[in-house]
């Protein structure tokens, strides 16, 4: 079992137009090893999110894989045909959105929406997949005595990490987050994602997380690549691309970000 | 009771003034004590998580909500009754907004230059076509757009920040005194945040607009904002200049805050997670009850302590 | 909105809607030169089957059949699509005022609505024709059109109520313009699809229901049109004497119309909701998916 988990080789993606494509992901390679959080950053349109749902193939028209491999554990998801796929899908490879909060079902209470995912994948009875709700809000710091409410009496907070729980539940090997905090509150951002750390150290998943925001990624991830118009243009350990990057555009990113005037970090002690 | 207004009083009489705003949803409480005064040429920052409030505040400055208690005063004159069809026309003119969202502020069937000219015929601010035609120009030019290009172009056809961009100009057209703008960087990449910042602080002092700056980011409120409030369960927990506030915060929900700010020079540690979520709550739920003492503790800086503990 | 003129003209569907509609038009405008002389007039014997002198036969009064067509086109089509813009013009403007204003403006056109919306429109129609004896087409128009406008309004009501909260919506105000321009300039163009989809679908309905009167004959015998054609070829027992020619053109000409209609609708709702556009791209794209998981599937 080698270190590697995902590897991104040559991918190019294009956008279907009525006459001819936009290549809107251009010949992009980069590993993820196990255990890695491995960060994606660039602005709206370079192509991350595109990437994301290309290697879980649920790429929506006009997005049309054109080229490259796709290979998680010595495997290219690429050639798998889709009845092999749906095996790959949430049970290796884990996905969670920027709207995934309202992805859950207004009309059904959480732990049958717990029971619904994980009996699909593992054949799971009623009590079993309670056990593991209740289990995985525990480690998501949300009162298991709420596991029967309905997703709307959560916040949007709560309810990403139910999700992100849920999505924890079928134990993926890569869990691929696509702006997952981008519509909530700082502090929230901040709960969730360092709860993703604890989780990612105790169970060793690897994680794609997408983001425009250098500085989250930074503060989170091991290694960050950056992507301008579809291509790669910087691939490296976090401490070097955020304190020497090599590419121009990553230190305009890094530059272009409002930051709190130095006097001002707080390590936030209550009184 | 009555909070008077603990801003000290600069050169420029205040434009508009909260007085002990409060206002209720039935039993639920969304405002309560909010005393704040808005200046010309200067910004003031209202920041806080999303159900703070700080829209309901924008939205009772903007006069599309009513306080149930407390007085709006606007030019020093008490408006908070709805006043006539004219006053309220009146009022337009001075105040204007800026939305959030840049893809639903815009007409998708019109273009840039319907846009703009609306608020200009409207204030008869120039007559002609000709006239309105330079107007829309200039209007554009402002805010960083290239007048010849952007005009003829339809919303969709724009970028996020272009559009938010459209949005100012089009808020500036009506040449108000006061400019709310309400969270007008959160749906824009990260990258493009600052150009938008930096643009609405030359505008606040070329046109010498009170600027009222609303956001979660308490760090992008250091970089338009000479002073900043932060809201918490619809009340103020620390206001005064924002150097002070951010420097030196008292309030542990203002210090929860500032500790949240993305950081890349602080990465996160393992093991941390538990005791970060367990300090966010016990300060939200410090912060929560209502408490009517302020405490000054500089010349510009007040905190409402914490209620003493159960 | 010349984008979404453009994406009319692209889509096959539409243009064949709009040929066969175009083409038939142009039969009632060009009446005169294409089929001269007087529907009314006899000019055969009776019932014969189409022959090169009476392309589509002749009815039990000996007239041409052909000649009728044409010239009952001009009633059928042009009554159809002046009741169906009426229709369109009444729903919408009650439906974006209740929509906008909402208040007690709302509940009483609401009340409105459902008051109209609850009558039977056919017996209705029946019963106001057999009061006056004989319906005119403009007497037609009218019922018809104060009589079906609902269906619209409502549409037209749901879409303002989900518009009305947008920002730019909320930005007119702030800017100060006044209320009818918000409602008939800002709203109006964005409702433009589903005012398509009503005008089409109110179109197809009111040629259906004057046929219908008519047919039961309720209609006026001095005019001709398709809907008394088919209620004198029913009265001379056509389809029992074998006479199919007689029933067979009008009954053509307004499927042919509705065909047509019904084309443009498709077109439609797919500017209304983009998810059902079908351009070039996305048939490329079915088309590639479609090889790549057969290719795919054959590898196991």
């Amino acid at each position: 079992m080698s270190d590697t988990l995902l590897q991104i080789r040559n991918l190019d993606v294009d956008y279907l137009l009525d006459k001819g494509e936009f290549r809107a992901v251009k010949n992009v390679s980069f590993e993820i090893g196990r255990g890695e959080l491995f960060g994606l950053a660039g602005e709206s349109g370079c192509g991350k999110s595109t990437i994301a749902y290309a290697i879980t193939r649920l790429s929506k028209a006009p997005a049309w894989v054109a080229g490259g491999q796709i290979i998680l554990d010595g495997q290219d998801l690429l050639k798998l045909p889709e009845s092999e796929m749906q095996k790959v899908r949430w049970k290796r490879v884990g996905m969670v959105f920027q709207s995934a909060m309202n992805s859950l079902n207004p009309l059904m209470r959480v732990e049958a929406q717990f029971h619904d995912v994980l009996h699909r994948h593992t054949g799971c009875s009623k009590s079993q997949s309670r056990a593991q709700a209740e289990a995985m809000f525990k480690l998501v710091g949300i009162p298991t005595s709420r596991i029967s409410d309905y997703p709307h009496q959560f916040s949007g907070g709560m309810r990403q990490r139910i999700v992100i729980a849920i999505c924890l539940a079928l134990r993926p090997e890569l869990i691929i987050m696509d702006e997952p905090t981008t519509a909530l509150d700082v502090v929230v951002q901040r709960e969730i994602l360092e709860q993703v750390i604890d989780l990612q150290r105790a169970y060793g998943f690897s994680v794609l997380f997408i983001t425009h925001d250098l500085h989250l990624m930074a503060q989170l991830c091991h290694r960050i690549g950056v992507m301008l118009k579809g291509e790669l243009v910087e691939v490296g350990d976090v401490k070097q691309v955020s304190q020497s990057p090599a590419h121009d555009y990553t230190r305009k990113l890094w530059n272009a970000i409002p930051q709190l005037p130095r006097q001002s970090r707080l390590t936030g002690e209550t009184a | 009771m009555s909070i008077a207004p603990h801003f000290p009083i600069i050169a420029s009489e205040p434009v508009i003034q909260l007085e002990d705003i409060e206002r209720r949803f039935g039993p639920i409480q969304a405002l309560r004590g909010i005393s704040l005064s808005l200046v010309p040429g200067r910004a003031l920052a209202l920041v806080g998580e999303s159900g703070c409030g700080k829209t309901t505040c924008a939205r009772i400055i903007a006069r599309m909500d009513q306080p149930t208690a407390g007085k709006l005063r606007f030019q020093g004159r008490d408006i908070t009754k709805t006043g006539t069809a004219e006053d309220e026309r009146a009022y337009r003119r001075e105040v204007q907004m800026v939305f959030q969202d840049p893809f639903s502020s815009l007409n998708p069937v019109f273009s840039i230059e319907h846009h703009l000219s609306r608020p200009i015929l409207l204030h008869r601010h120039a007559v002609g076509k000709a006239a309105v035609s330079d107007a829309v120009s200039e209007l554009l030019a402002n805010v960083g757009l290239d007048p010849a290009l952007t005009r003829r172009k339809f919303p969709h056809e724009l970028s996020g920040g272009q559009r938010q961009r459209v949005n100012i100009a089009r808020a500036l057209a009506v040449r108000p005194s006061v400019l709310v703008a309400d969270e007008p960087t959160s749906m824009l990449d990260v990258s493009i945040r600052m150009g938008i910042l930096e643009l609405l602080a030359q505008i606040k002092q070329k046109e010498r607009l009170a600027l009222l700056y609303i956001t979660h980011d308490i760090a992008t409120a250091a970089h338009v904002a000479e002073e900043i409030v932060v809201m918490f369960a619809g009340q103020m927990v620390e206001w005064g200049e924002t150097n002070a506030v951010i420097g030196d915060a008292r309030h542990p929900y203002t210090q929860l805050l500032l500790s949240a700010v993305p950081d890349g020079s602080r990465p996160f540690v393992i093991g941390e997670s538990a005791r970060f979520l367990e300090q966010a709550e016990k300060v939200r739920a410090l912060s929560r009850p209502t408490s009517t003492t302020v405490e000054q503790v500089g010349p510009n800086h007040f905190v409402r302590p914490l209620a003493a503990a159960s | 909105m010349m984008s979404g003129l453009n994406i009319l003209l692209r889509q096959k569907k539409a243009v064949a809607g709009l040929v066969i509609i175009c083409t038939l038009c142009l039969m009632a405008i060009f009446a005169p030169l294409i089929a001269p002389g007087v529907p009314g007039a006899r000019v055969g014997r009776s019932h014969q089957p189409p022959t090169v002198e009476h392309v589509f036969g002749t009815t039990k009064m000996g007239r041409d059949v052909y000649t009728q067509f044409v010239w009952g086109s001009r009633t059928s089509i042009s009554v159809g699509f002046a009741t169906g813009i009426a229709i369109t013009v009444i729903g919408t403007v009650i439906g974006l005022i209740a929509g906008y204003v909402g208040g007690r403006t709302d509940a009483a056109l609401d009340l409105a609505t459902n008051a109209v919306l609850v009558i039977p429109n056919i017996p209705l129609l029946i019963l106001l024709a057999s009061f006056a004896g004989t319906v005119g087409p403009l007497s037609i128009m009218t019922i018809i059109a104060l009589t079906s406008w609902p269906w619209g309004a409502r549409m037209t009501r749901s879409q303002t109520l989900a518009l009305r909260n947008r920002d730019f919506v909320t930005a007119a105000k702030m800017i100060g313009e006044p209320r009818w321009r918000i409602i008939f300039v800002e709203l109006l163009p964005n409702l433009l699809p589903l005012i398509g989809i009503n005008l089409v679908g109110s179109i197809i309905y009111a040629i259906v229901a004057q046929t219908t009167l008519e047919y039961l004959g309720f209609g006026d015998p001095l005019q001709v049109s398709w809907g008394t054609m088919l209620y004198n070829a029913q009265n001379s027992s056509a389809i029992i004497l074998g006479a199919w020619w007689d029933i067979g053109a009008p009954a053509a000409g307004i499927a042919l119309i509705g065909l047509g209609l019904a084309l443009v609708n498709f077109t439609f709702d797919e500017i209304a909701n983009p998810q059902l556009r079908s351009g070039p791209a996305l048939t490329r794209w079915l088309r590639l998916s479609r090889v790549r998981n057969r290719s795919l599937g054959a590898t196991r």
